[in-house]
């Protein structure tokens, strides 16, 4: 199975972040994995995406044009990329930050407030875990608990702390995709 | 008994050059081979020559050569001196070479402070390829692409390079000489030596600007050409030291 | 060994350092910059150089310097910048030294797109600047590739005193995928009894340059250069062709296009359509007999070129087949990237024009 998928959004919405974490839980699940930015001007405030690529084939074009999966934090990465999904294909949206989100009738659909529960957990940086958490769970690309054990050698010492918000925040993601 | 009382240099090597009588290049290559010799340095030396007369230095300095695109010695001698910063390093540039085709490699060398010496000889005309009018040509003197002489309104002013790169910080010494008489002579050869040593010491990017002649392209003899050198040269490009960063502490 | 992700840029300059390359020269250009930002933070800890150039003219000549006193020495740029470096480079062919060069192509002509491209091809491949020159050109298809050849580049560069190219486009440099670095050690020190670096022990002194003066010497110079291409093309030709055997249709295409194409073939294969892949991986020399060979199948009934330009490499497919079958040619440019549904309706095309 190959899954092709899209992530977008703004600047600084952790975007990139979002992709870099799932292809390395693929890595250590034994997948082949390719990851592939958006760069350039846009990177400096526009919107940003990235195209991953997640199967147990050889990779062959790493760039996405016909995601089966899209992540789209904004309105816009919505707009650009909800028509260039595949069929039966999954779109999950940032819904605290589109208004009014809609989507196609022939793809499945999770609607995500990553901001409303980054906010009631404290701190609105883990609102890409939280839509991250979502995407686990409708999709079960890559294990939980590989991206929980990854936290643990991303945040230590002083930092130490953060692994149990950001675990909240995955959980927290997943009750929308249920 | 015979006795030796002049020889050629050991940091020449025994071979004619090509260049035109009068011209100053055969003076100021003696001159660097003698202080390279002297200071026990031709073993270490490595340097740059240009594109212009001076293309075939390496064929008659004894150390090791290596021949530059036109303007970018500095950048070579970058690559050299960062890489091998026991060597001595220096490049030999003209004026075409160095003030206007490498105008930018002369300045961000001088900039970083590059450690390699630099021996730019500015006889306001291009030499090799037929006295065409050079950055440093002198208003009213005649060139084949200036035939009526250098126009402010047309061609801009001369440039002063020494003065110019002396503003960088990474400049630590600089010199403007001649070798038009026996006295700028032996000043010269001190500005060389003393180039070399704090070149070897490391305080940063060290230039000697050499005023020389080229009878041929002036249209002059060789006596004249020292003339005008002295007399019309010297009025635009006044010689002596123009920025010694080492001065005040030489001065303790 | 355990596999790493990597971004394209990074891998490549962390290659250069295990090959031993110590000295590296460059000059901001989107998009390679991970190249410059990466040397300039570990190529010191490796004991190395790392100069930011005040342009790539200099950052080449920079690279000319450190080579002709015998270190390994590279430079990295894009398009633009690369067109900046043919001077230096031909000088590099002209003194006999080597030096490796990477260029991440993007769209051109003149400053173009910062997006990926091809159209380089021509630049690196006909002649490197002004002169009767080459360069060995390497492309790799992805981040394992690019930085085992940057290893071999390295190599090859000492081996044959020449310049060596990497080429690859803006969607290597930026793209992340797992790798495995297999070689540890950097490459054996080679003995450069050429190199400007102090004279030798008995005064004997090394003058690199690219002149000579008179005309008789250079044209030996040249024929030299001719014998030791002659040999680099007999003995270090590259490619990977995958899915030759009885396909019917070949698409021939290198780089960042080879693994799209790859995808396209893919998809053919489940609708029963036998398309392989010929991937050259040096572009020069171009491997003109494998192609050739593969071509002359029978079960072959043409090769489909597919690139990131108009038409570049096209010329020496054309050129390797000689006209004995078709060789269709799809390609995009100015940034746009191939896609894989795009390639494979071209296929489909050409396939069912034939059979009418």
């Amino acid at each position: 199975m190959t899954r092709e998928m899209i992530i977008a959004g703004f600047g600084g919405q952790g975007v990139m972040a979002m992709g870099k974490t799932l292809i390395e839980a693929g890595l250590k699940e034994g997948y082949n994995v390719s990851w592939v930015p958006s760069y350039g001007p846009e990177m400096r405030g526009g919107t940003a995406n990235c195209s991953v690529v997640i199967s147990d084939e050889p990779i062959g074009s790493p760039v996405v044009t016909q995601p089966t999966e899209l992540i789209a934090m904004n309105g816009p990465s919505l707009s650009r990329f909800e028509p260039l999904v595949e069929p039966g294909g999954l779109i999950l949206v940032n819904s605290s930050q589109v208004e009014n989100p809609s989507c196609r009738h022939d793809v499945r659909c999770y609607l995500v407030p990553c901001m409303e529960e980054a906010g009631k957990l404290g701190n609105f940086r883990v609102a890409n875990m939280v839509m991250l958490g979502a995407y686990i769970k409708a999709t079960g690309a890559v294990r939980m608990d590989t991206i929980k054990e990854m936290l643990g050698a991303i945040f230590y010492g002083p930092k130490a702390h953060l692994v149990a918000l950001n675990i909240r925040a995955l959980e927290a993601g997943a009750k929308y995709a249920e | 008994m015979t006795q030796i009382v002049y020889e050629r240099s050991a940091g020449l090597q025994d071979v004619d050059t090509h260049y035109c009588p009068g011209c100053h290049h055969g003076i100021i290559h003696k001159l660097i081979a003698e202080v390279l010799a002297e200071m026990d340095l031709l073993d270490i030396a490595i340097g740059i020559s240009p594109v212009g007369c001076a293309v075939l230095a390496g064929n008659y300095l004894n150390c090791d050569f290596v021949e530059a695109a036109h303007g970018r010695a500095p950048a070579v001698a970058t690559g050299i001196k960062r890489t091998r910063p026991d060597k001595l390093v220096f490049t030999y540039q003209g004026d075409g070479d160095l003030a206007s085709i490498g105008a930018a490699e002369i300045v961000h060398a001088t900039a970083r402070g590059e450690k390699f010496s630099t021996i730019f000889i500015n006889n306001a005309i291009y030499g090799m390829t037929g006295g065409q009018m050079a950055p440093t040509t002198l208003i009213g003197q005649k060139a084949t692409t200036a035939q009526d002489g250098r126009d402010p309104i047309l061609h801009g002013n001369p440039i002063r390079m020494a003065e110019m790169l002396s503003t960088l910080e990474g400049m630590a010494y600089c010199e403007r000489v001649c070798v038009a008489d026996i006295p700028s002579l032996m000043k010269a050869r001190k500005a060389i030596k003393k180039a070399f040593t704090l070149q070897m010491k490391g305080v940063g990017h060290t230039f000697i600007e050499f005023l020389s002649t080229c009878p041929t392209n002036w249209g002059m003899s060789p006596v004249d050409a020292g003339k005008w050198l002295k007399s019309t040269m010297c009025a635009y490009y006044p010689l002596g030291v123009i920025k010694d960063t080492t001065a005040k502490e030489a001065e303790k | 060994m355990q596999k790493e992700l990597w971004k394209g840029n990074e891998a490549i300059a962390e290659a250069a350092i295990r090959a031993g390359c110590r000295a590296y020269f460059g000059y901001p250009i989107t998009p390679q910059n991970e190249i410059p930002e990466y040397m300039s933070k570990h190529m010191p800890k490796a004991g190395g150089v790392f100069v930011q150039a005040e342009s790539e003219i200099a950052a080449i000549n920079m690279v000319y310097g450190a080579s002709a006193t015998g270190v390994r020495a590279m430079t990295s740029s894009s398009s633009p910048g690369i067109s900046l470096k043919q001077e230096g480079i031909s000088y590099l062919v002209g003194a006999n030294l080597p030096a490796v060069i990477v260029n991440m192509m993007r769209g051109g002509p003149g400053l173009g797109t910062i997006q990926p491209g091809q159209a380089d091809y021509f630049q690196a491949t006909r002649s490197p600047g002004h002169g009767d020159g080459h360069m060995i050109v390497l492309a790799p298809s992805g981040i394992q590739e690019a930085a085992d050849l940057i290893r071999d580049a390295f190599e090859l560069a000492d081996k044959y005193l020449t310049p060596v190219m990497l080429l690859a486009d803006g969607m290597i440099g930026q793209m992340m995928e797992p790798i495995i670095w297999k070689e540890t050690s950097p490459l054996p020190e080679v003995d450069k009894p050429w190199a400007a670096d102090g004279r030798d022990g008995d005064g004997k002194t090394h003058f690199v340059s690219s002149l000579r003066l008179e005309s008789d010497v250079n044209e030996r110079f040249v024929l030299s250069l001719k014998d030791r291409y002659a040999k680099i093309a007999r003995d270090e030709v590259r490619y990977k062709s995958i899915g030759c055997e009885n396909a019917d249709l070949v698409i021939a295409a290198f780089g960042t296009t080879a693994r799209i194409a790859q995808s396209a073939a893919r998809k053919l294969d489940e609708e029963g359509l036998k398309v392989g892949l010929f991937r050259p991986i040096t572009l020069w020399p171009f491997p003109y007999d494998a192609l050739a060979e593969i071509a002359a199948r029978d079960s072959v009934k043409a090769v489909l070129t597919v690139e990131m330009n108009l038409g570049q490499m096209h010329e020496d497919v054309r050129l390797a087949i000689c006209g004995s079958k078709p060789t269709p040619f799809y390609g995009r440019t100015g940034g746009m990237v191939p896609e894989p549904r795009h390639i494979a309706d071209k296929v489909r095309d050409i396939l069912r024009e034939m059979e009418l």
